[in-house]
């Protein structure tokens, strides 16, 4: 049961792969299969932005302060917000070790993950915008975008 | 309540996938390619993952949205002269029988699926992926960014500043060979459709 609920979201993103593997391969349909890719990858950008979460983070923007104009202010917020300013990505377990100097860590996730992935997005859309100028191109040199039709029109050539 | 909002949302990611894979229709193929973006970076969102929502919905649903219904409009099954445009000249044809390449993709997916079980659980603090680039980067990032708060920004422009160059070049060649690909051949007197998506890929 606690496999279940651990993995769960793998097997949801592993569910969104295949739907996007079986549009690729089962479709003939260039625009259609580009869909596929799109959703494929999609997927693979859930799956690494899942495997960067930690239990009870939060997103990696730090809430503590080491510029000069704020800091000032941080003993004032650290009073009223009971202690809430460290920065560690670890959870608790590894938090304590650091605890003698702060009293209460705040707990971030990992921030690895969503810049691979930011630079994934923006690979991705280069290769759709490609992709879908050689089907522009093949529609004009060929009349049909059917995968079929292109190759049975190969073949009597 | 975090917990119980993944639930139709993934629920919903679920369900416009497989709808992509059915509907024949490609104008709403690519409407349900754009909600599946949104949904996903709902998820994403839930996820810790601010900056990845937003380009996944600012990129993944709105200018891919945008270049699929561009080239859906210049490849229509009729030729243009025909009269006016229907929505039966963007279905694909009826598929032939399924059977073997949903064995294929069961097969794919039982073996991704038992690849999962030696992953780390979801959310596990003790996880490879949290603990092996020594995580004080954390801590550092503001320092050295003279006060910027936003660790994946620092990351993603000054430690990893060389990628982000290199993906740059990337979507310069990827433009270029656009172009290139839309080019209009003098000499081969080909149909004048070509040249507007590559506006939009600028």
């Amino acid at each position: 049961m606690t496999d279940f609920l651990g993995l769960y979201n793998y097997w949801i993103v592993i569910f969104l792969m295949m739907t996007g593997f079986y549009i690729v391969i089962a479709r003939e349909n260039l625009i259609k299969t580009i869909i596929g890719l799109n959703i494929f990858q999609t997927s693979v950008f859930l799956l690494y932005i899942t495997m960067g979460k930690v239990t009870g983070g939060t997103a990696p923007i730090l809430k503590g302060s080491h510029s000069g104009e704020s800091h000032g202010a941080e003993s004032h917020g650290a009073e009223s917000h009971g202690a809430e300013h460290g920065q560690e990505l670890h959870a608790a377990a590894e938090g304590h070790l650091d605890s003698g100097v702060e009293a209460v860590t705040e707990i971030y996730s990992n921030p690895i993950p969503s810049v691979l992935m930011l630079t994934a997005i923006v690979v991705g859309i280069a290769t759709t915008a490609l992709a879908l100028a050689l089907v522009v191109r093949i529609r004009e040199e060929y009349g049909t975008i059917e995968e079929d039709e292109i190759l049975e029109m190969d073949r009597n050539s | 309540m975090m917990d119980l909002i993944v639930i139709p949302i993934l629920a919903l990611l679920a369900a416009t996938a497989v709808t992509v894979a059915r509907i024949r229709n490609l104008w709403a193929a690519v409407m349900f390619t754009g909600i599946y973006s949104f949904l996903s970076a709902s998820w994403m969102l839930i996820l810790d993952a601010p900056d990845v929502a937003f380009t996944e919905a600012a990129v993944g649903a709105g200018i891919t949205t945008i270049l699929m219904l561009a080239t859906l409009s210049l490849t229509p099954r009729r030729h243009r002269k025909s009269g006016r445009l229907s929505s039966e000249d963007f279905e694909e044809r009826p598929s032939k029988s399924p059977l073997v390449p949903l064995l294929i993709v069961t097969i794919t997916g039982c073996a991704l699926v038992y690849g999962t079980f030696d992953m780390p659980h979801f959310g596990d603090p003790n996880a490879p992926i949290q603990v092996y680039p020594q995580p004080s980067f954390v801590e550092k990032s503001q320092p050295d960014m003279h006060g910027l708060p936003n660790v994946v920004t620092a990351v993603l422009a000054s430690y990893r500043g060389y990628d982000t160059l290199g993906e740059t070049a990337v979507i310069f060649t990827a433009g270029i060979a656009v172009l290139l690909i839309l080019r209009k051949n003098t000499d081969d007197q080909g149909t004048s459709e070509s040249q507007s998506v590559t506006g939009e890929n600028a």
